[in-house]
């Protein structure tokens, strides 16, 4: 079972913070399919929050067809992230390896190649809603 | 609501309770030696004591219990844990309000009893011998030392501690306020209320000399006198009325009513002819003495009258609070 | 159903508008926020729904009732005010003896568990206990009533962080346990943030928003953009906040149309940003510009 915990400075709300928690550990992973997610009275008793806020988590999960509620149960893992199988994880990985060097080469330090990273990706995640 | 009411007001209770107990001994022990005995002037300390322990007990009663009832919830912010359980104020100050007074009103009703019976061959003398040195049981020093009458008092005091704990908010203030304002009452009462209650019984004596007692003047002139006073009452005037029946604001200039003024010699011997002439020439005049009094039989009535009268203004007092508290924030 | 109605309320002292013309609708069965600075009015908006004191103009309903208007009212709403008055002079044990003597709809199970876990000692007088001690005291009194709404004022002000989540901790569980309405009214906007779905700003005696906390926030953005007058944003974007550089404009705008005007960079608020903005001074009003496309 995981443990939800929330960060003060990320940004996203306390659901959106556990509903990323859950798919983050789907695709580590730590849950596979049949797994049960913690109970909401322990998930609102350790982290004191909502629970309207985990409720609204879990339903937006099984919304997306990764979990399910049995009532009176609990809620558990329906399906998993596998993000694509693990073969395609080898080929991105060495990829990504040549553009890191490439840049580094370019002379970009960490941080600015950070930041080319995420704001490339936002602009492309924003293109890819619009 | 009474076990709250009890476990808040405990320690306060138990210690009037025990302070009672220790009076109550004291006089146990004491009371023989007043039987034994028609002389009380070795008893007068403990005689005034008592006195005092009446006065102070209802005072002291509206001061402690009365007066933090409501003001020190309102002090301490506890209102706000006892007005959000399932009980509605007037319930809450209601059951407070009728346990305290009760409780008020049977300590003192117990202390007037151990004393009123530690006193009784005191008042038995006083009631019977015009001389006697203690007042007698109806003249007002001793009367709200004795009987049911202290029982409206304490009724009273404590109401009275409520409500000005209620309305000042603030403890040690209200505490104050009260003391002045029972005190300002017990005082007044019997001034324009006691006295007026029962009609008082007049009676017109000729003076003469067995039964004058008191002679003053001015410059050799006669101006006041006073006669013997009836056994065991309060007497309201004992004054001198010309004959119209009205008081006579000067006397006329009799001579050989006073004794002479003392010489270097000393104080001359009374002239006794003199003075007896000098009344049969005022009796002549149409002069007379009026008193004015309440026997001792009226006691009982005017304690009855009084303990109404307290209860009825305690009652009043009672039930504006109740409107009150509702109010109160 | 409603926990909190109120229309027009308004509660005068003295010469002082404590709250004036409050219109809210507050929905049971969520965890209601308060906020606003001291002196705004939540203390005073927490003691009318209480029924500890009577408005003076408007009306306000509490779980279909009049506020303290007798045992059955009583009976449906729970207190906790500042600072958690206690009895000085009773021990633990006696404020839960008060409670079940006090209360026909008493929990005793819940209070013996409660004073358990929580780690108070029954033969405790109330007066030596720590602030976060009788904080759970209260809180303790307060839900072992069962009641249908719970009202907080600044249950945790005065608490260390150990005891503040502790606090909260308990509050959620028993929210989740016995579907409880909450309102409570607090500083700490980061608290809010986790334990609250719904919230109400009160500025100088007035509400200025209310909602739910995901859609104020979805709502609510932030524009900063090179310098211009607030009187060209189209009429849709309701100006929170603004604030100006020589070159730089930032304003808050809430909407809930998307922003399609190219020179503004749109950021997201936090919580605590979003009643920050709503705290400032509020912007004077400007014409409305039709959106043009």
């Amino acid at each position: 079972m995981i443990e939800f915990y929330l960060d003060g400075r990320s940004g996203l709300s306390p659901y959106q913070q556990l509903v990323q928690q859950v798919r983050h550990a789907l695709r580590l992973g730590l849950l596979a399919e049949g797994d049960q997610l913690p109970k909401v009275k322990d998930v609102v008793a350790g982290l004191a929050i909502n629970p309207n806020t985990v409720l609204k988590a879990y339903r937006e999960l099984e919304h997306d067809g990764l979990v399910a509620a049995r009532p009176g149960v609990g809620t558990f893992v329906t399906a998993t992230l596998a993000g694509g199988s693990l073969a395609a994880l080898g080929p991105l990985r060495q990829d990504l390896r040549r553009w890191l060097s490439k840049a580094r080469r370019a002379g970009l330090d960490e941080e600015s190649i950070e930041a080319l990273f995420m704001s490339t990706f936002r602009s492309a995640s924003q293109e890819d809603i619009a | 609501m009474i076990w709250l009411t009890w476990r808040q007001a405990r320690v306060q209770a138990i210690s009037v309770f025990a302070g009672l107990a220790f009076i109550t001994v004291v006089l146990l022990v004491t009371r023989p030696a007043l039987e034994a005995t028609s002389e009380f002037s070795d008893d007068e300390a403990l005689y005034t004591a008592t006195l005092l322990a009446m006065y102070l007990l209802p005072a002291v009663l509206g001061v402690f219990w009365g007066v933090p009832m409501v003001s020190r919830e309102l002090e301490t912010g506890t209102h706000n844990v006892a007005w959000n359980q399932t009980v509605t104020r007037a319930r809450w100050l209601g059951t407070r309000l009728g346990a305290g007074a009760l409780t008020a009103m049977v300590a003192t009703g117990l202390l007037s009893l151990v004393v009123s019976w530690w006193a009784s061959p005191i008042d038995a003398i006083a009631g019977t011998d015009p001389e006697a040195s203690f007042e007698p049981r109806v003249a007002p020093l001793a009367f709200a030392a004795r009987g049911i009458a202290p029982i409206g008092y304490a009724a009273f005091a404590f109401v009275l501690g409520v409500v000005l704990g209620m309305l000042l908010r603030r403890t040690l203030a209200a505490m104050a306020v009260t003391l002045v304002v029972f005190t300002a009452v017990q005082v007044l009462v019997p001034t324009l209320v006691r006295g007026h209650a029962l009609p008082a019984t007049e009676e017109t004596v000729v003076i003469t000399m067995d039964n004058i007692r008191g002679l003053s003047g001015r410059d050799g002139m006669l101006n006041k006198l006073t006669v013997e006073q009836p056994a065991g009452a309060w007497v309201l005037a004992n004054e001198t009325v010309d004959a119209n029946g009205d008081v006579a604001a000067t006397l006329p200039n009799l001579s050989g009513c006073l004794p002479p003024p003392p010489t270097d010699r000393g104080a001359a011997p009374p002239d006794r002819i003199g003075v007896e002439q000098c009344f049969d020439r005022l009796t002549e005049l149409g002069y007379r003495q009026r008193i004015t009094y309440q026997p001792a039989s009226h006691f009982w009535p005017l304690q009855l009258i009084e303990t109404a009268f307290f209860l009825a203004l305690s009652g009043l007092l009672g039930w504006f609070c109740l409107r009150r508290i509702r109010l109160l924030h | 159903m409603s926990a909190v109605r109120a229309e027009g309320l308004g509660r005068k002292y003295r010469r002082r508008w404590a709250l004036s013309d409050c219109t809210l609708d507050i929905p049971a069965g969520h965890v209601t926020g308060l906020v606003g600075p001291n002196g705004a009015g939540k203390t005073t908006l927490l003691n009318l729904a209480a029924g500890m004191l009577p408005p003076t103009t408007g009306v306000i309903e509490v779980c279909g009732g009049v506020p303290g208007s007798g045992a059955d009212q009583l009976a449906k709403v729970g207190y906790v005010a500042q600072d958690a008055p206690v009895y000085s002079g009773l021990t633990v044990d006696e404020h839960i003896e008060l409670g079940a003597r006090l209360n026909p709809a008493w929990d005793a199970g819940l209070a013996r568990d409660r004073v358990h876990r929580v780690g108070l000692h029954g033969k405790q007088p109330a007066g030596k206990l720590s602030g976060g001690e009788r904080a759970q005291l209260a809180l303790t009194l307060g839900l072992a009533k069962r009641p249908e709404l719970l009202l907080l004022d600044e249950p945790v002000a005065a608490l260390d962080p150990l005891a503040r989540r502790e606090f909260l901790q308990d509050l959620m569980s028993a929210v989740a346990e016995h579907e409880l309405s909450v309102v409570l009214s607090s500083h700490l906007v980061a608290d809010l943030e986790r334990v609250c779905d719904h919230l109400v700003v009160l500025v100088d005696s007035r509400v200025r928003v209310i909602g739910e906390v995901e859609t104020l926030l979805s709502e609510h953005h932030r524009l900063t953009g090179p310098r211009r007058e607030l009187g060209s944003l189209p009429g849709d974007q309701e100006v929170v906040a603004a604030s100006h550089t020589d070159r730089q404009t930032t304003v808050i705008v809430r909407t809930t149309a998307p922003i399609l005007d190219p020179t503004w960079t749109v950021g997201q608020l936090g919580l605590e940003d979003l009643v920050l903005a709503y705290l400032s001074k509020p912007v004077p009003n400007r014409p409305a510009l039709e959106v043009l496309r």
